[in-house]
């Protein structure tokens, strides 16, 4: 992973000195809180129902061992000794006091960790495939980009006070896991006649407007990355709505004025500056690629006698068919560790969580960790040879539910047991489903599914791109759910639509447990995934069999 | 409104005239509106000229008066109103503005490193305290990540220092 | 976004005004006496729009001890205590329904 060196740390430490100066001034009243509100959004610091909440970043979701210890020292010390990990490859602390925080955050900067600019209206964290530098899939190491951009983004003179939040997202793989078509800027890094460069989308985003993203550009050659995006940033800081906060992202502007005439404006004012000093030359890419120190694996033999012992035992089986997934050097494999264990809130893990997989990251795993975009956790370094031996003790501590990628893998967002933006809870309803289907061999037979709970119409648990999508909506004062079906996140993103009225709280999990049971019955194969089941047969017999006993 | 101009407090010599007022000999400080209006019969005049220009409006279309200008506020309506930034640097960088760029409005000092970075040299600052606390804002951080018009030495350049001086 | 201030006051049953202690962002209610408190049975409770502007007016001009203040609805027990009226406020009074993670 990407090491910082001397001018990354000073940076870090110049930034909590200037936090610790404007919480100071804000506890004396220098400051008032319409000033204050901003600055402390951009160092991830949130008001939320019953506290405060700090978002730390975790660049590009990469965390050594030892930043894992420092964000579960950090849940002891300052919070409530747990800590939630989001759908952008970040962590949240939900009971931080404003008078401690920036004492927190020294503590983390002493780690190289931050929570700059995980919030407010500026470039936030760039997030990734957390398979990168590992993936089977992948055509390069996305996150030597990703850092290229952390440090451009990072305090951005011209960028800081946008019209509202940017969020960029890259992949480098086939498969897309970093749901780059519903970002501000989705970037798709790819090869053309030997040299490497991106596919660049614009103006994807969920929220109360969903878009998918368009292309802009089939191909930028990397040289030109900084310079390309800084050209789409000016053309939105200057030309972005800043008159309604609900159409201020770049997709309203890029919906308004036509995704042609962006792309022609983009080029116009790229024109200006491709050939300033934002060029990345190959000395400037070197220099960080040398500052990522990524461990070298020793090509070792596939499908090692440990692991084909192991995998007569039905339950190690039905963990490594779902939990397990193919590496780029033979011999081993990447182990996404699941946070959605039956009857607990998706993504959360307590302090001692953190520290014991921080032990096995060290013991299994070059001692590195990757914060996957689904909420969970992975490993991306390990012999296959070990598989067994590391699944006994991920069992041991609650990390190796069977359930990656099923029914049960639900992302959600905080809802409204937490956020004071929420209309109605999500947790809840994610524990109650994770009950409902919490037969390991149901679910196995269920198949790929992917459910996405948000309690607001901001869609921080990302409905609009699950299979199945759950919206909470409030009806005088009674929470109600709305249910999309045929979302998808991926290279082939799609919105879901609306099956039909919401249901109330008491009913949903039996809509769902409807929609799932009819895919059973009218499913071609186990072959046939609820998601290709949905695209063959259309909505109807699924809102039918929803609604029937209503 | 206490000034800030190039990094010391100064007296504003400027004078903010109305659209229909007459032009005093001394420093002026007009609208937009006016200087595209009354383009030749400004061309005339002698004393010092600024303009205060929207941030709603192209930059490009300043440009030409550049040459006769001193001064040129851009404005803040609302400090998280960031197109002022954009405007500033392509002033600087692309227009070769060398006059005095003055941010007005909502001035605070934590914008102040931001502000400086994108070509701002004055500073019509809200409140005394922050005009006060000028030198110790505009050096809060001493690593820059991003090449601007400012000629600061960013990251990378340090870096590349290093490693030549390092053999 | 429109602050709650901005907004015409309709109020139609009694109401508090809550905000978050800026210090820690603990739970608290406007008083009659113009402080704040955290517990909600000691909160000031206003009836009509005239009252709840005033009791607003005063929380606005403290932000340097609670921040974000609005006017939330309560019902009154038998006693007259206030009680939260919907579900968002039940919970910045009783904190998360879930269970936290490692209190188990």
């Amino acid at each position: 992973m990407y090491v910082y060196d001397e001018f990354d740390r000073t940076f870090l430490m110049e930034r909590v000195a200037e936090f610790r100066d404007q919480v100071e001034r804000r506890l004396s009243g220098a400051l008032n809180e319409e000033e204050f509100k901003p600055l402390r959004l951009m160092n991830g610091v949130y008001l939320q129902l019953h506290a405060y909440m700090l978002r730390v970043c975790i660049p590009y979701g990469t965390l050594s061992s030892r930043q894992l210890r420092a964000l579960a020292a950090v849940a002891r010390k300052y919070d409530r000794g747990y800590g939630h990990f989001t759908t952008r490859q970040n962590i949240q602390f939900n009971w931080i006091k404003l008078a401690e925080l920036p004492d927190a955050m020294a503590d983390l900067a002493e780690v190289g960790i931050h929570g700059l600019q995980t919030s407010g209206n500026c470039i936030r964290n760039t997030t990734t495939d957390p398979w990168a530098g590992a993936a089977a899939d992948e055509v390069a190491d996305p996150r030597l980009y990703a850092e290229v951009i952390r440090q451009w983004s990072t305090l951005h003179p011209e960028f800081t006070y946008l019209p509202r939040k940017f969020k960029i997202a890259i992949t480098a793989a086939k498969h897309d896991r970093a749901a780059i078509r519903v970002h501000d800027v989705g970037l798709r890094l790819h090869k053309r006649d030997g040299k490497t460069g991106f596919e660049v989308i614009v103006g994807g985003g969920l929220g109360r407007s969903p878009f998918i993203g368009k292309t802009i550009r089939d191909f930028l050659p990397e040289e030109d990355l900084l310079s390309y995006l800084e050209a789409i940033l000016r053309t939105y800081n200057l030309g972005g709505r800043r008159d309604n906060i609900y159409k201020a992202r770049i997709k309203i502007q890029v919906h308004e004025v036509g995704t042609e005439e962006f792309a022609r404006r983009v080029e116009a004012e790229w024109a200006e500056i491709r050939d300033g000093a934002l060029k990345l030359d190959d000395a400037a890419l070197d220099a960080i690629r040398d500052r990522f120190a990524n461990p070298d694996l020793e090509a070792l033999e596939d499908g090692p006698a440990e692991l084909a012992a192991a995998l007569a035992d039905p339950a190690f089986a039905r963990w490594h068919a779902n939990s397990v997934a193919p590496h780029k050097t033979r011999g081993h494999a990447i182990v996404t560790l699941s946070l959605k264990p039956v009857g607990a809130p998706p993504g959360d893990a307590t302090a001692d969580q953190m520290d014991a997989i921080a032990d096995l990251a060290d013991q299994y795993a070059y001692g590195e960790i990757r914060v996957a975009h689904e909420q969970n956790l992975t490993l991306p370094y390990v012999r296959q040879k070990d598989l067994p031996a590391l699944w006994e003790k991920l069992k041991a501590i609650g990390v190796a539910t069977p359930n990656v990628g099923l029914v049960t893998d639900i992302i959600a967002c905080p809802g409204l047991d937490y956020c004071s933006l929420a209309n109605a809870r999500s947790i809840p309803i994610a524990q109650k489903l994770t009950e409902r289907f919490s037969d390991d061999a149901r679910i196995t037979d269920i198949g790929r599914l992917h459910v996405n709970i948000s309690g607001c119409i901001n869609a921080c648990g990302h409905h609009h791109v699950g299979h199945i999508g759950i919206l909470g909506v409030e009806k005088k004062d009674e929470e109600f759910f709305q249910i999309t079906l045929g979302g998808k996140g991926n290279s082939k993103a799609r919105l879901g639509e609306l099956i039909g009225p919401a249901v109330p709280e008491s009913e949903i999990v039996d809509v769902v447990e409807r929609l799932v049971e009819t895919y059973l019955d009218l499913r071609t194969s186990p072959a046939e995934t609820f998601i290709a089941a949905v695209e063959r047969l259309g909505l109807d017999p699924f809102k039918e069999r929803a609604y029937a006993s209503r | 409104m206490p000034l800030v101009k190039n990094g010391a407090p100064a007296e504003d010599p400027f004078v903010a005239v109305a659209d229909d007022a007459p032009l005093p000999d001394g420093p002026a400080l007009i609208s937009a509106a006016r200087l595209l209006a009354e383009d030749a019969a400004l061309a005339g005049r002698n004393g010092p000229l600024g303009v205060v220009w929207p941030n709603s409006r192209d930059v490009a279309e300043l440009a030409p008066f550049l040459p006769r200008l001193d001064l040129v506020a851009l404005e803040f309506p609302k400090f998280r109103d960031g197109r002022a930034y954009s405007q500033a640097r392509l002033l600087r960088e692309r227009h070769g503005f060398k006059g005095e760029l003055r941010a007005v409005g909502n001035v605070l000092r934590d914008q102040v490193l931001l502000m400086l970075r994108a070509g701002f040299d004055a500073f019509a600052f809200d409140k005394d305290a922050d005009a006060a606390a000028f030198g110790a804002a505009a050096s809060t951080y001493s690593v820059f990540y991003q090449p601007t018009g400012d000629g600061r030495t960013t990251a990378r350049d340090a870096r590349r220092a290093l490693a030549k001086a390092g053999g | 976004m429109t602050s709650p201030l901005q907004r015409k006051l309709k109020i139609s049953g009694p109401t508090v005004v809550t905000a978050n202690r800026l210090a820690d962002g603990l739970v608290v209610w406007l008083t009659p006496a113009g402080g704040w408190t955290a517990t909600l049975s000691e909160a000031a409770v206003g009836a009509t729009s005239e009252e709840v502007s005033r009791l607003l007016d005063i929380a606005h001009t403290d932000e340097n001890t609670a921040v974000g203040a609005y006017p939330a609805p309560v019902r009154l027990a038998g006693d007259g205590t206030p009680e939260p009226a919907n579900l968002r406020e039940r919970i910045r009074v009783a904190g998360p329904t879930i269970s936290l993670p490692g209190a188990a």
